[in-house]
């Protein structure tokens, strides 16, 4: 099992991810004007900031789905950015992706969805297959629901069947688009334990991107808070909440600012 | 490996006539030049052998347009055989050639009416169920979740369905064939009273296996044309709702376009194959 050598080797300083000066628009939109930033081995780090700003965006430039303008991506001291599908295959195995909208295969049971990266990847036979997957299932609160199809699934339950998904292969970085949206209050917390159970078992390397406070504050080693195109915040939960920065203030306390309540007053 | 971001490289800068049809001609070309990459990357995986399980989905590809698509490829077929009789029977029989009709009608439907229009209501039917697919796919991010996990969108979604429209569209083509020859002889032959030996006759006296080869030659390749071209417009289609509908109206109006284009080249190359293969006969292209 590589997870077992994984528990052994001592922990690196550089960094697992990295970004450097990333520029990225679509069109005339700018959405990542210049980012840098790295992602700790071993850490769980929460990318914070408002609707719209690029943080999926962010996340899909870790897994070569989209490919920077200008500027470059390491994987430990690998450069990713330009590489192929073909190139990147090695670097994907190794990543869990949750996708924000769950992007389950809708023509597959919920079983196979679970099982597909273990039959294109692991050398398991299919009893083993079988039963890793209703392993993983369980530890996301989905156990036997194998033959339904993600369409009899509610929006929550297929977030948590696509979590299943992307630890399926133990992966050694997880990558979550907002894993707590759609989730009821307890099931959200059932999330957040297993983000840190997998972290302090298996010494997983995780990205969380999240708009809830209560989860960023309890899975977060450290977090980065990403708007207008460029990090504007980085550290852990106690500097976050003294930063100086006002915009920083209002997002973790979820005010409006005064410019949104002018315009909805102009009414 | 041709990459599902949307492409970025269509120019657009309208200014004056000129530079408008320039502009169109670009694009066009770009997009042509796109479903070329794609299409090369679908024959370099079923060439490299695109595995077992890309196999077996083949067939459960084939059951699923087989099934879906014999209903509507009989019934258009019928009635186009029976048009074809309706039509032609009183000109012949002006000139007391009754009998004769079995062979325009077996001519025109192997040969031309049957793989045409088998194919274009196949590039609606299956073409049309193609594209929403795998656009609805796109939209909703599971290509890209097939990519993160390692899985190549070509070789898993896109092979086994050009592999199934392509064996399955000669096999309807024989299909609507069969039927459409069926509807002319009952026009003629059960409601205008042709009678049954000549009409076999001269309808067996037209054709040989070359004529019904270029039906199937012909049916072969408009197979690769509707797939390729519904699975690259699902590939390549916009977001949302809205762009699933746009995505499929332009795989249709591209697919029934070279549908046609290709049928022609087709006919001018297997007219000189014939000329080559039967030198002192006439053509019957
Ligand atoms: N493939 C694409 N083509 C064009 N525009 C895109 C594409 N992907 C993202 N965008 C645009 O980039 C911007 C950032 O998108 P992104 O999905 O990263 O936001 P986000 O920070 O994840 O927001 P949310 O919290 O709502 O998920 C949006 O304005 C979006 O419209
Ligand atoms: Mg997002």
């Amino acid at each position: 099992m590589p997870d077992q050598s994984m528990q052994n080797s001592p922990p690196t300083p550089s960094p697992l991810i990295r970004f450097e000066n990333v520029h990225k628009r679509f069109g005339s939109l700018v959405v990542l004007n210049g980012v840098s930033v790295a992602f700790a081995e071993g850490k769980t780090t929460v990318v914070l900031g408002p609707s719209g700003t690029g943080k999926s965006v962010l996340l899909k430039h870790i897994v070569g789905l989209l490919s920077p303008d200008s500027g470059s991506v390491y994987y430990r001291d690998m450069r990713i950015d330009h590489l192929k599908d073909r190139g990147m295959e090695p670097i994907r195995r190794k990543i869990g992706f949750l996708f924000q909208l769950s992007a389950l295969f809708d023509s597959m049971t919920v079983g196979e969805n679970v099982a597909f990266p273990m039959r294109e990847h692991s050398g398991l036979s299919k009893s083993e297959i079988r039963d890793r997957v209703a392993e993983r299932l369980a530890m996301v609160g989905m156990e036997n629901t194998e033959n339904k199809m993600p369409g009899e699934l509610s929006g929550g339950q297929r977030k948590r069947v696509a979590l299943a998904r992307a630890i399926a292969l133990n992966p050694e970085l997880v990558l979550y688009d907002e894993p707590t949206t759609g989730l009821d209050p307890i099931r959200s917390d059932v999330i957040n334990e297993l983000i840190l159970k997998l972290h302090e078992e298996l010494k997983v390397s995780a990205i969380v991107v999240t708009h809830d406070m209560t989860s960023a504050f309890k899975v977060g080693d450290r977090l980065v808070m990403l708007m207008g195109g460029g990090i504007i915040a980085d550290g852990t939960a106690d500097e976050l909440r003294a930063h100086s920065d006002p915009r920083v203030q209002r997002f973790i306390a979820g005010r409006a600012d005064e410019e949104d309540l002018r315009a909805l007053h102009r009414i | 490996m041709a990459s599902i971001e949307t492409p970025t490289t269509t120019l657009r800068r309208p200014a004056g006539y000129i530079a408008r049809l320039g502009e169109w001609a670009i694009n066009t070309n770009l997009a042509l030049g796109d479903m070329g990459v794609f299409f090369l990357s679908t024959l370099y995986w079923i060439f490299r052998w695109p595995g077992r399980r890309a196999i077996s989905e083949t067939f459960a590809q084939m059951y699923e347009m087989g099934t879906k698509s014999i209903p509507v490829v009989m019934i258009g077929g019928g009635f186009i055989g029976a048009v074809l009789a309706v039509e032609t029977l009183p000109q012949f029989q002006e000139i007391g050639l009754a009998s004769r009709v079995g062979s325009i009608i077996v001519i025109s439907v192997v040969k031309q009416v049957g793989p045409i229009l088998t194919a274009v209501m196949l590039a609606g039917r299956l073409g049309g169920a193609m594209t929403a697919e795998l656009g609805t796919m796109r939209v909703t991010e599971q290509i890209d979740a097939l990519r993160v996990m390692g899985a190549d969108p070509i070789r898993t979604l896109v092979v086994p369905r050009v592999l199934a429209c392509v064996i399955m569209t000669p096999i309807l083509t024989l299909y609507s064939d069969a039927i459409g020859i069926l509807g002319g002889w009952l026009v003629a032959v059960r409601v205008e009273g042709v009678r049954n030996y000549p009409f076999w006759h001269y309808a067996a006296q037209s054709t040989d296996l070359f004529t019904v080869n270029v039906g199937l030659i012909k049916a072969f390749f408009f197979g690769i044309v509707i797939s390729t071209v519904a699975c690259y417009k699902g590939f390549r289609c916009g977001n949302g709702a809205q762009g699933v509908g746009r995505a499929c109206t332009e795989a249709f109006v591209t697919g029934f376009c070279l549908i046609l284009l290709s049928n022609f080249i087709l006919a001018l190359g297997l007219n000189n194959l014939y000329n080559a293969l039967y030198p002192n006969q006439p053509s019957v292209l």
